[in-house]
Protein backbone atom coordinates (compact mmCIF):
# COMPACT_ATOMS: atom_id res chain seq x y z
CA UNK A 1 0.00 0.00 0.00
CA UNK A 2 3.02 2.56 0.95
CA UNK A 3 4.68 1.91 -1.94
CA UNK A 4 1.98 2.64 -4.21
CA UNK A 5 0.30 5.68 -2.88
CA UNK A 6 3.25 7.53 -1.96
CA UNK A 7 1.17 11.04 -1.38
CA UNK A 8 0.94 11.98 1.87
CA UNK A 9 -1.80 14.03 2.67
CA UNK A 10 -1.60 16.91 5.46
CA UNK A 11 -4.18 14.49 7.78
CA UNK A 12 -1.37 11.95 7.88
CA UNK A 13 1.29 14.68 8.83
CA UNK A 14 -1.31 15.78 12.19
CA UNK A 15 -1.75 12.16 12.83
CA UNK A 16 2.01 11.18 12.47
CA UNK A 17 2.87 14.31 14.78
CA UNK A 18 0.52 13.34 17.15
CA UNK A 19 1.21 9.04 17.29
CA UNK A 20 -1.99 8.75 15.46
CA UNK A 21 -0.50 7.22 12.47
CA UNK A 22 -0.81 3.68 11.31
CA UNK A 23 1.96 2.55 11.45
CA UNK A 24 2.46 1.12 8.01
CA UNK A 25 2.41 4.71 6.98
CA UNK A 26 5.27 5.64 9.44
CA UNK A 27 8.06 4.82 6.89
CA UNK A 28 6.67 6.59 3.76
CA UNK A 29 5.48 9.89 5.99
CA UNK A 30 9.59 9.57 7.21
CA UNK A 31 10.37 9.32 3.16
CA UNK A 32 7.97 11.93 2.10
CA UNK A 33 9.17 14.63 4.55
CA UNK A 34 12.91 13.95 3.88
CA UNK A 35 12.33 15.33 0.22
CA UNK A 36 9.09 17.64 0.89
CA UNK A 37 11.18 20.68 3.15
CA UNK A 38 8.10 22.14 3.42
CA UNK A 39 6.42 19.86 5.07
CA UNK A 40 9.42 18.88 7.00
CA UNK A 41 9.26 22.76 8.41
CA UNK A 42 5.40 22.60 9.11
CA UNK A 43 5.88 19.85 11.21
CA UNK A 44 9.08 20.92 13.00
CA UNK A 45 6.88 23.80 13.75
CA UNK A 46 4.00 21.80 14.87
CA UNK A 47 6.23 19.91 17.28
CA UNK A 48 7.69 23.31 18.57
CA UNK A 49 4.19 24.58 19.09
CA UNK A 50 3.20 21.54 21.05
CA UNK A 51 6.37 21.99 23.56
CA UNK A 52 5.44 25.54 24.20
CA UNK A 53 2.14 24.98 24.79
CA UNK A 54 3.36 22.32 27.63
CA UNK A 55 6.02 24.05 28.67
CA UNK A 56 3.81 26.87 29.37
CA UNK A 57 1.15 25.10 30.83
CA UNK A 58 1.99 21.76 32.00
CA UNK A 59 3.22 22.82 35.42
CA UNK A 60 -0.22 23.99 36.37
CA UNK A 61 -1.02 19.98 36.96
CA UNK A 62 1.98 20.41 39.89
CA UNK A 63 0.83 23.27 41.63
CA UNK A 64 -0.78 22.71 44.72
CA UNK A 65 -4.33 21.88 45.33
CA UNK A 66 -6.60 24.86 46.40
CA UNK A 67 -8.54 24.11 49.44
CA UNK A 68 -11.68 25.12 46.76
CA UNK A 69 -10.86 21.91 44.61
CA UNK A 70 -10.59 19.50 47.35
CA UNK A 71 -12.86 16.70 46.33
CA UNK A 72 -13.64 15.44 49.89
CA UNK A 73 -14.84 19.61 51.01
CA UNK A 74 -16.53 19.52 47.78
CA UNK A 75 -18.45 16.05 48.44
CA UNK A 76 -19.15 17.25 51.91
CA UNK A 77 -20.89 20.31 51.16
CA UNK A 78 -24.63 20.26 50.86
CA UNK A 79 -25.01 23.68 49.21
CA UNK A 80 -22.19 24.99 46.76
CA UNK A 81 -20.82 28.42 46.33
CA UNK A 82 -21.52 30.07 43.21
CA UNK A 83 -18.20 30.45 41.61
CA UNK A 84 -17.44 34.11 40.10
CA UNK A 85 -17.51 32.33 36.64
CA UNK A 86 -21.29 31.37 37.18
CA UNK A 87 -21.87 34.81 38.70
CA UNK A 88 -20.82 36.52 35.67
CA UNK A 89 -22.43 34.33 33.30
CA UNK A 90 -25.78 34.54 34.90
CA UNK A 91 -25.25 39.00 34.84
CA UNK A 92 -24.24 38.85 31.36
CA UNK A 93 -27.04 36.85 30.52
CA UNK A 94 -29.93 39.55 32.13
CA UNK A 95 -27.92 42.27 30.03
CA UNK A 96 -27.55 40.21 26.82
CA UNK A 97 -31.62 40.40 26.65
CA UNK A 98 -33.07 40.18 23.57
CA UNK A 99 -33.73 37.47 20.60
CA UNK A 100 -33.62 39.98 17.47
CA UNK A 101 -32.67 37.46 14.90
CA UNK A 102 -33.96 34.30 15.98
CA UNK A 103 -36.41 34.39 13.36
CA UNK A 104 -33.53 34.74 10.95
CA UNK A 105 -33.23 31.35 9.36
CA UNK A 106 -37.11 29.80 9.70
CA UNK A 107 -37.94 28.66 6.66
CA UNK A 108 -41.30 27.01 7.47
CA UNK A 109 -43.68 30.23 7.32
CA UNK A 110 -43.80 33.02 9.89
CA UNK A 111 -44.87 32.38 13.35
CA UNK A 112 -47.60 34.91 14.82
CA UNK A 113 -45.80 37.97 16.53
CA UNK A 114 -47.13 36.36 19.73
CA UNK A 115 -45.46 32.82 19.03
CA UNK A 116 -42.39 34.40 17.89
CA UNK A 117 -42.18 36.72 21.36
CA UNK A 118 -43.24 33.29 23.31
CA UNK A 119 -39.95 31.49 21.52
CA UNK A 120 -37.61 34.76 22.27
CA UNK A 121 -38.83 34.76 26.11
CA UNK A 122 -38.08 31.16 26.48
CA UNK A 123 -34.78 31.19 24.99
CA UNK A 124 -33.96 34.38 27.47
CA UNK A 125 -35.34 31.74 30.33
CA UNK A 126 -32.84 29.21 28.71
CA UNK A 127 -29.71 31.64 28.35
CA UNK A 128 -30.19 33.12 31.44
CA UNK A 129 -30.85 29.72 33.69
CA UNK A 130 -28.88 27.26 31.82
CA UNK A 131 -25.69 29.02 33.43
CA UNK A 132 -26.80 28.66 36.82
CA UNK A 133 -25.06 26.84 38.94
CA UNK A 134 -26.93 26.87 42.80
CA UNK A 135 -30.53 27.89 41.96
CA UNK A 136 -31.29 27.07 38.32
CA UNK A 137 -34.47 25.72 39.27
CA UNK A 138 -37.56 26.34 42.37
CA UNK A 139 -38.65 23.07 42.84
CA UNK A 140 -36.26 20.26 42.06
CA UNK A 141 -37.02 16.77 40.25
CA UNK A 142 -37.91 14.79 42.07
CA UNK A 143 -40.42 16.91 43.56
CA UNK A 144 -42.71 16.15 39.93
CA UNK A 145 -46.66 15.46 41.08
CA UNK A 146 -46.03 18.75 43.45
CA UNK A 147 -44.37 20.62 40.21
CA UNK A 148 -47.22 19.41 37.68
CA UNK A 149 -49.88 20.36 40.30
CA UNK A 150 -48.73 23.66 41.54
CA UNK A 151 -47.47 25.10 37.59
CA UNK A 152 -51.11 22.96 36.48
CA UNK A 153 -52.79 25.42 38.55
CA UNK A 154 -50.79 28.80 38.33
CA UNK A 155 -50.35 28.25 34.27
CA UNK A 156 -54.33 27.67 34.48
CA UNK A 157 -54.03 24.28 32.05
CA UNK A 158 -52.92 21.24 32.83
CA UNK A 159 -48.95 21.14 32.51
CA UNK A 160 -47.52 18.03 31.76
CA UNK A 161 -43.78 17.05 32.47
CA UNK A 162 -41.75 14.63 30.06
CA UNK A 163 -40.13 11.81 31.09
CA UNK A 164 -37.17 12.08 29.13
CA UNK A 165 -34.76 9.59 30.93
CA UNK A 166 -34.28 7.17 27.96
CA UNK A 167 -32.46 10.31 25.85
CA UNK A 168 -30.48 10.53 28.93
CA UNK A 169 -32.05 13.36 30.36
CA UNK A 170 -32.73 14.03 34.19
CA UNK A 171 -35.12 16.35 35.16
CA UNK A 172 -33.59 18.89 37.23
CA UNK A 173 -36.56 21.20 38.29
CA UNK A 174 -38.66 23.45 37.49
CA UNK A 175 -39.63 27.13 38.38
CA UNK A 176 -42.77 29.62 37.24
CA UNK A 177 -42.04 32.04 35.00
CA UNK A 178 -43.68 35.61 33.86
CA UNK A 179 -44.22 34.95 29.69
CA UNK A 180 -45.37 37.12 27.05
CA UNK A 181 -49.18 35.83 27.49
CA UNK A 182 -49.51 34.94 31.67
CA UNK A 183 -47.53 32.48 33.71
CA UNK A 184 -45.76 30.13 32.04
CA UNK A 185 -43.91 26.97 33.21
CA UNK A 186 -40.06 26.55 32.89
CA UNK A 187 -38.22 23.18 33.08
CA UNK A 188 -34.58 22.34 32.61
CA UNK A 189 -33.28 18.87 31.85
CA UNK A 190 -29.67 18.03 32.26
CA UNK A 191 -27.70 14.99 30.51
CA UNK A 192 -24.53 13.41 32.28
CA UNK A 193 -22.19 16.23 30.58
CA UNK A 194 -23.56 19.00 31.82
CA UNK A 195 -25.39 19.75 29.01
CA UNK A 196 -28.91 21.21 29.52
CA UNK A 197 -32.20 21.50 28.15
CA UNK A 198 -34.92 23.43 29.14
CA UNK A 199 -38.83 23.26 28.45
CA UNK A 200 -41.01 26.45 28.47
CA UNK A 201 -44.94 26.11 28.20
CA UNK A 202 -47.48 28.57 28.49
CA UNK A 203 -51.05 29.59 27.34
CA UNK A 204 -51.72 30.71 23.56
CA UNK A 205 -54.56 31.31 21.25
CA UNK A 206 -52.52 30.56 18.63
CA UNK A 207 -53.35 27.72 15.74
CA UNK A 208 -51.70 24.55 16.27
CA UNK A 209 -48.46 24.12 14.49
CA UNK A 210 -46.08 21.47 13.98
CA UNK A 211 -42.52 20.88 15.21
CA UNK A 212 -40.58 24.18 14.00
CA UNK A 213 -36.62 25.00 14.59
CA UNK A 214 -35.06 28.37 15.18
CA UNK A 215 -31.53 28.98 15.40
CA UNK A 216 -28.82 31.25 17.20
CA UNK A 217 -25.10 31.35 17.68
CA UNK A 218 -24.70 28.78 20.06
CA UNK A 219 -28.41 27.75 21.71
CA UNK A 220 -31.50 26.20 19.07
CA UNK A 221 -35.08 25.83 20.15
CA UNK A 222 -38.28 23.44 18.77
CA UNK A 223 -41.29 25.27 19.15
CA UNK A 224 -45.00 24.22 18.79
CA UNK A 225 -48.63 24.65 19.73
CA UNK A 226 -50.68 21.75 20.68
CA UNK A 227 -54.31 22.91 21.40
CA UNK A 228 -54.14 25.94 23.65
CA UNK A 229 -50.63 25.27 25.13
CA UNK A 230 -47.29 26.86 23.34
CA UNK A 231 -44.20 24.98 24.01
CA UNK A 232 -40.65 25.72 23.68
CA UNK A 233 -37.50 23.05 23.63
CA UNK A 234 -34.20 25.30 23.95
CA UNK A 235 -31.33 23.68 24.29
CA UNK A 236 -27.28 23.47 22.72
CA UNK A 237 -27.33 23.70 18.61
CA UNK A 238 -27.14 20.35 17.83
CA UNK A 239 -30.28 20.21 15.34
CA UNK A 240 -30.66 16.19 15.18
CA UNK A 241 -30.50 15.88 18.99
CA UNK A 242 -32.63 18.88 19.86
CA UNK A 243 -34.89 17.26 17.27
CA UNK A 244 -35.22 13.53 18.83
CA UNK A 245 -35.61 15.49 22.32
CA UNK A 246 -38.34 17.75 21.23
CA UNK A 247 -40.34 14.78 19.73
CA UNK A 248 -39.72 12.94 22.93
CA UNK A 249 -41.59 15.85 24.37
CA UNK A 250 -43.92 16.55 22.10
CA UNK A 251 -45.01 13.27 21.81
CA UNK A 252 -45.76 12.64 25.70
CA UNK A 253 -47.36 16.24 26.10
CA UNK A 254 -49.59 15.79 22.86
CA UNK A 255 -53.23 16.23 24.47
CA UNK A 256 -54.73 13.36 22.23
CA UNK A 257 -52.32 11.17 23.78
CA UNK A 258 -53.31 9.17 27.04
CA UNK A 259 -52.16 11.39 30.35
CA UNK A 260 -49.10 9.88 32.01
CA UNK A 261 -48.59 8.98 35.45
CA UNK A 262 -47.44 12.24 36.78
CA UNK B 1 -14.11 6.49 48.98
CA UNK B 2 -15.61 4.92 46.20
CA UNK B 3 -14.05 4.26 42.42
CA UNK B 4 -15.73 7.20 40.79
CA UNK B 5 -14.49 9.71 43.19
CA UNK B 6 -11.16 8.47 43.25
CA UNK B 7 -11.08 8.64 39.34
CA UNK B 8 -11.97 11.99 40.04
CA UNK B 9 -10.01 13.25 42.36
CA UNK B 10 -6.67 11.67 40.10
CA UNK B 11 -8.03 14.13 37.33
CA UNK B 12 -8.12 16.85 39.25
CA UNK B 13 -4.41 18.58 38.43
CA UNK B 14 -4.92 17.42 34.13
CA UNK B 15 -8.18 19.37 35.04
CA UNK B 16 -6.47 22.20 36.01
CA UNK B 17 -3.84 22.34 33.56
CA UNK B 18 -6.33 22.28 30.53
CA UNK B 19 -8.84 24.37 32.19
CA UNK B 20 -5.45 27.34 32.68
CA UNK B 21 -4.39 26.60 29.03
CA UNK B 22 -7.84 27.37 28.15
CA UNK B 23 -9.21 30.48 30.17
CA UNK B 24 -5.27 31.67 30.82
CA UNK B 25 -6.31 32.72 34.12
CA UNK B 26 -5.56 31.08 37.32
CA UNK B 27 -8.66 32.01 39.14
CA UNK B 28 -10.86 31.72 36.16
CA UNK B 29 -9.47 28.24 35.46
CA UNK B 30 -10.43 26.70 39.01
CA UNK B 31 -13.52 28.57 38.91
CA UNK B 32 -14.33 26.41 35.89
CA UNK B 33 -12.70 23.43 37.69
CA UNK B 34 -14.73 23.35 40.53
CA UNK B 35 -17.76 23.88 39.00
CA UNK B 36 -17.10 20.76 36.63
CA UNK B 37 -16.26 18.83 40.03
CA UNK B 38 -19.49 20.05 41.84
CA UNK B 39 -21.51 18.46 38.49
CA UNK B 40 -19.75 15.45 38.59
CA UNK B 41 -20.62 14.93 41.66
CA UNK B 42 -23.88 15.92 41.42
CA UNK B 43 -24.54 13.27 38.67
CA UNK B 44 -22.63 10.44 40.11
CA UNK B 45 -25.79 9.06 39.70
CA UNK B 46 -26.06 9.74 35.74
CA UNK B 47 -22.54 7.94 35.06
CA UNK B 48 -23.05 4.99 34.06
CA UNK B 49 -19.55 3.51 33.35
CA UNK B 50 -16.95 4.25 30.88
CA UNK B 51 -14.00 6.62 31.16
CA UNK B 52 -14.77 9.12 33.85
CA UNK B 53 -12.01 11.33 32.67
CA UNK B 54 -12.93 11.89 29.05
CA UNK B 55 -16.47 12.71 30.71
CA UNK B 56 -14.93 15.15 33.81
CA UNK B 57 -13.17 16.70 30.08
CA UNK B 58 -16.42 17.39 28.16
CA UNK B 59 -18.15 19.08 31.19
CA UNK B 60 -14.89 21.29 31.25
CA UNK B 61 -15.54 21.79 27.86
CA UNK B 62 -19.10 22.78 28.34
CA UNK B 63 -18.56 25.04 30.74
CA UNK B 64 -15.68 26.87 29.15
CA UNK B 65 -18.39 27.52 26.08
CA UNK B 66 -21.02 28.69 28.14
CA UNK B 67 -18.49 30.97 30.07
CA UNK B 68 -17.22 32.20 26.69
CA UNK B 69 -20.70 33.31 25.55
CA UNK B 70 -21.09 35.08 28.44
CA UNK B 71 -18.53 37.05 28.17
CA UNK B 72 -18.99 37.71 24.79
CA UNK B 73 -21.89 39.07 25.93
CA UNK B 74 -20.64 41.33 28.25
CA UNK B 75 -21.11 44.71 26.77
CA UNK B 76 -17.56 46.43 28.28
CA UNK B 77 -14.68 45.90 30.68
CA UNK B 78 -13.39 42.05 29.56
CA UNK B 79 -11.04 41.00 32.00
CA UNK B 80 -7.15 41.72 31.41
CA UNK B 81 -5.82 37.99 29.96
CA UNK B 82 -2.49 36.61 30.53
CA UNK B 83 -2.30 36.66 34.17
CA UNK B 84 0.11 33.61 33.37
CA UNK B 85 2.78 35.73 31.49
CA UNK B 86 4.68 36.57 34.68
CA UNK B 87 5.45 33.48 34.89
CA UNK B 88 7.82 33.04 31.63
CA UNK B 89 9.34 35.56 29.77
CA UNK B 90 7.58 35.44 26.25
CA UNK B 91 8.74 33.08 23.22
CA UNK B 92 9.71 34.31 19.92
CA UNK B 93 10.41 37.58 20.44
CA UNK B 94 7.13 38.86 21.98
CA UNK B 95 4.66 36.51 20.28
CA UNK B 96 4.49 34.04 22.97
CA UNK B 97 2.50 30.65 22.76
CA UNK B 98 -0.42 32.04 25.10
CA UNK B 99 -1.08 35.34 22.97
CA UNK B 100 -1.18 32.96 19.64
CA UNK B 101 -3.63 30.73 21.48
CA UNK B 102 -5.84 33.52 21.95
CA UNK B 103 -6.09 34.17 18.83
CA UNK B 104 -8.07 31.03 17.95
CA UNK B 105 -11.53 30.46 17.90
CA UNK B 106 -12.66 28.38 21.05
CA UNK B 107 -13.11 24.94 18.59
CA UNK B 108 -9.83 24.44 17.50
CA UNK B 109 -8.31 25.65 20.80
CA UNK B 110 -9.74 23.49 22.52
CA UNK B 111 -9.17 20.49 19.89
CA UNK B 112 -5.57 21.73 20.00
CA UNK B 113 -5.27 21.74 23.98
CA UNK B 114 -6.73 18.73 24.28
CA UNK B 115 -4.42 16.54 21.84
CA UNK B 116 -1.35 18.33 22.46
CA UNK B 117 -1.70 19.29 26.45
CA UNK B 118 -4.15 16.38 27.85
CA UNK B 119 -2.81 13.80 25.02
CA UNK B 120 -6.04 12.62 24.16
CA UNK B 121 -6.91 10.65 20.69
CA UNK B 122 -8.64 12.46 17.89
CA UNK B 123 -11.77 9.56 18.80
CA UNK B 124 -11.75 11.26 22.59
CA UNK B 125 -11.68 14.73 21.02
CA UNK B 126 -14.46 13.82 18.39
CA UNK B 127 -16.72 12.74 21.80
CA UNK B 128 -16.01 15.36 23.44
CA UNK B 129 -16.54 18.48 21.07
CA UNK B 130 -19.51 15.94 19.93
CA UNK B 131 -18.02 15.97 16.02
CA UNK B 132 -16.80 13.54 13.46
CA UNK B 133 -12.90 12.74 13.66
CA UNK B 134 -12.63 14.61 10.17
CA UNK B 135 -13.70 17.23 12.29
CA UNK B 136 -11.68 17.13 14.84
CA UNK B 137 -8.92 17.07 11.94
CA UNK B 138 -9.51 20.24 10.44
CA UNK B 139 -10.05 22.29 14.21
CA UNK B 140 -6.22 21.01 14.67
CA UNK B 141 -5.28 21.82 11.18
CA UNK B 142 -6.77 25.33 11.30
CA UNK B 143 -5.13 25.87 15.06
CA UNK B 144 -1.91 25.08 14.28
CA UNK B 145 -1.50 26.94 10.80
CA UNK B 146 -2.93 29.90 12.85
CA UNK B 147 -0.12 29.69 15.81
CA UNK B 148 1.95 29.50 13.22
CA UNK B 149 1.31 32.38 11.01
CA UNK B 150 0.89 34.42 14.27
CA UNK B 151 4.26 33.29 15.87
CA UNK B 152 5.94 33.98 12.49
CA UNK B 153 4.75 37.26 12.87
CA UNK B 154 1.63 37.44 10.29
CA UNK B 155 -1.57 38.97 10.64
CA UNK B 156 -3.58 36.19 11.79
CA UNK B 157 -6.76 35.59 9.39
CA UNK B 158 -8.61 35.25 12.41
CA UNK B 159 -9.39 37.80 15.31
CA UNK B 160 -11.82 36.20 18.14
CA UNK B 161 -14.25 38.54 18.37
CA UNK B 162 -14.52 39.66 22.24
Amino acid sequence: MSDRDPIVSEDELHAYVDGELAAERRGAVEAWLATHPDDAARVAAWRSQAELIRARYGGAADEKLPRRLELARLARRRHWRVTATAAAAVLAAFIAGGAAGWFARDAEGAPSSDLRKFTADALDAYRLYVVEVRHPVEVAGDERPHLVQWLSKRVGSPVRIPELDKMGLKLVGGRLLPGPTGATAFFMYENGSGERFTLYCGQTDDRETALRYTTGDHNAAYYWVDHNMACVLSGPAERDKLHAIAQAAYDQIDTRSPQRGG
Amino acid sequence: MGEFRQQIESAIPALRRYARALTRDVEAADDIVQDTLVRALRSEHLFHGGDVRAWLYTILTNLNRNRLRALSRRPVLAPIKDSDAVSGAPESGGRDIGRALDELAEEPRTALLLVVLEGLTYREVAEIQGVPIGTVMSRLARARMQIRSYLDGERPALRRVK
